[in-house]
C-alpha cells in the first residue's frame, strides 16, 4: 500500500542523511491534520530506526515500512 | 494544587544532558527536549556512510534519550545560521575549529527564543526555564566557572538557565529561588571526572548510554578541523556549504598541488555516498581494475588529472600493475580514458594527506 496515491502527502528525502529526513518529517507533520497520512521516501537506512522512534515519542503511528530497490518507504498516520 | 512547571532541555544524546533531564523530572517538572542539528553532528552520518558500520545499530541518540526518559523532542535544523558561529566565533576556537562557547550561547539562546515564543502564544505548552547538562570544568573551552554566567547572560536566558548537575556550585537561579525545584536535590559535580555521572546513572537504573569520545561534534576532531582549514585556505575565504562539510567526513583527502584536492573513497559504503556527488565534480574511475571512486575538487590542468589518476590507482587493485586504465569524467559529462602507471607507495608524499 506504499504508493503516493493512498497518502495525503508524500515527502522525498532521498540522498539526505539522518537526522535530516527526521527533521523534514517532523516539519511536514506539523502542517498536517489528525488522521492524514504521510509517505516518506528515504535512502539513509538510519530512518528505519529514527522515524519510528520519532513517531513513538510524538504519538504518531507508523503504518508500514517497506523497501523498493534502494528506496525506503515509511507510511505514517498523523495522530493529534 | 500548584501549577505544574515546565522546562525545555538541551538534549545532545550524551549522558550529561540525559541526567540533567532526569534530575528535574524527579522533582515533578515536565520536560521537553530540543536537539540542534548543526551539520557537524557525528550522530548518524558516518554510520550511514561506512559499510563496516553497517551491522551497528543506527540510532539517533537524542531520539533514544527522549524515548527512554519519556519526553518529547524537537529537532531543529540550525545548519544555515550556524555557519556564522563556525566562521566568526566571538569567543574564538577551542583546541581545534570548535567554537564551543559561542555554540553553547547560540543553542541556549535558541531555547530561550522557544521559551519566549511559547509564552507569547499564552499557550499551555509554555516553558518556565531551560536546562542543560553543563558541568563546571568538564570542557576546557565552554564549561568553566567563568563561562557559566557568560552563557546565561549572552544567551538572554539569564536566571532561567538551570544546570542541575552543577547548580550547587553556582548562584541560585529563578527555578530554585521560586521553589519550582529544590536546590538541595540538585548536584555539585565539577571537573572532568565522569564517576559522579556514572554513579547517578546507575542510581536511576540507566545502564545504557552513549559515550562519544571527544564529544558529538566533528569540529572537536583534529583531523576534521585540518580538512576544514585546508578547504578555507584553498578557496581563499572562510565559507562552506553543507555538501562541503559532509564530504570532509568521507574518504581519504589528498592535496598533491595547491589548485586541486582528491577525495578517494576507502570502501564500498563511501563509494556509494560519493557517487551521489558525481555530477557536481570531475571524477576518476579505474576501469581496468576494481578501485575507488575519486572526486576532484578545484581547478586541475590535464597534467594534474594525470597525476591524480596515478595517485588514485595507488589505492586500487591496480597498485602493483605496470599499467591501468582510468576514465576521467569531466564535470560537463565528457569522458576521457587514460592509460597510466599507478604511483608507487613511496612516491605518494605524506604531506599530500590532509
Amino acid at each position: 500500500m506504499n504508493t503516493d496515491a493512498v497518502h495525503t502527502a508524500t515527502l522525498d528525502t532521498r540522498g539526505l542523511l539522518c537526522p535530516m529526513p527526521v527533521i523534514k518529517t517532523q516539519n511536514k507533520i506539523k502542517t498536517m491534520e489528525n488522521g492524514e497520512t504521510l509517505l516518506v521516501i528515504a535512502t539513509d537506512p538510519g530512518v528505519k530506526q529514527d522515524i519510528p522512534t520519532w513517531c513513538r515519542i510524538n504519538g504518531h503511528e507508523v503504518l508500514d515500512i517497506s523497501e523498493k530497490q534502494l528506496d525506503i518507504l515509511i507510511s505514517i498516520k498523523v495522530e493529534r | 494544587m500548584s501549577l505544574k512547571r515546565k522546562a525545555i532541555a538541551l538534549v545532545s544524546g550524551g549522558l550529561d544532558s540525559m541526567l540533567a533531564v532526569k534530575v528535574v523530572q524527579e522533582q515533578g517538572i515536565e520536560v521537553e527536549g530540543v536537539n540542534f542539528y548543526t551539520g557537524f553532528c557525528v550522530e548518524g552520518h558516518t554510520h550511514a556512510i561506512r559499510k563496516k558500520d553497517a551491522k551497528k545499530e543506527k540510532r539517533n541518540n537524542a531520539l533514544w534519550v527522549a524515548e527512554t526518559l519519556g519526553i518529547k523532542l524537537h529537532i531543529e535544523d540550525i545548519s544555515e545560521e550556524y555557519k556564522d558561529i563556525v566562521i566568526n566565533p566571538k569567543h574564538g576556537y577551542g583546541q581545534n575549529l570548535n567554537p564551543c562557547l559561542d555554540c553553547k550561547v547560540f543553542m541556549v539562546n535558541q531555547a530561550q527564543l522557544m521559551l519566549n515564543r511559547a509564552r507569547d502564544l499564552a499557550d499551555d505548552g509554555g516553558f518556565d526555564f531551560i536546562i542543560t547538562g553543563e558541568v563546571i570544568g568538564q570542557r576546557p573551552k565552554s564549561q568553566r566557572k567563568e563561562t557559566m554566567p557568560l552563557i546565561a547572560r549572552e544567551s538572554g536566558a539569564t536566571d532561567r538557565l538551570l544546570r542541575p548537575l552543577c547548580a550547587k556550585n553556582l548562584p541560585p537561579t529563578l527555578p530554585e529561588l521560586e521553589g519550582w525545584v529544590n536546590r538541595d536535590e540538585l548536584h555539585d559535580f565539577s571537573g572532568r571526572n565522569r564517576k559522579p555521572q556514572m554513579e547517578l546513572a546507575a542510581k536511576y537504573g540507566l545502564d545504557e548510554y552513549a559515550q562519544p569520545a571527544g564529544g558529538c561534534c566533528f569540529l572537536t576532531d583534529k583531523s576534521y578541523s585540518d580538512k576544514l582549514s585546508d578547504l578555507w585556505q584553498a578557496r581563499g575565504e572562510r565559507r562552506y556549504e553543507l555538501d562541503d562539510i559532509m564530504l570532509l567526513k568521507v574518504g581519504r583527502h589528498l592535496r598533491p598541488k595547491e589548485n586541486f584536492k582528491m577525495i578517494i573513497s576507502r570502501e564500498e559504503g563511501e563509494n556509494r555516498f560519493l557517487e551521489g556527488y558525481r555530477k557536481a565534480f570531475t571524477h576518476l574511475v579505474c576501469t581496468s581494475h576494481p578501485g575507488p571512486l575519486t572526486l576532484i575538487d578545484g581547478d586541475p590542468s590535464e597534467d594534474d588529472l594525470k597525476l591524480a589518476a596515478r595517485i588514485s590507482t595507488r589505492f586500487s587493485k591496480a597498485r602493483e600493475a605496470t599499467e591501468a586504465t582510468v576514465e576521467i569524467h569531466y564535470k560537463g559529462g565528457v569522458v576521457k580514458p587514460l592509460n597510466i602507471k599507478p604511483m608507487s607507495a613511496n612516491d605518494v608524499k605524506p604531506e599530500w594527506h590532509i
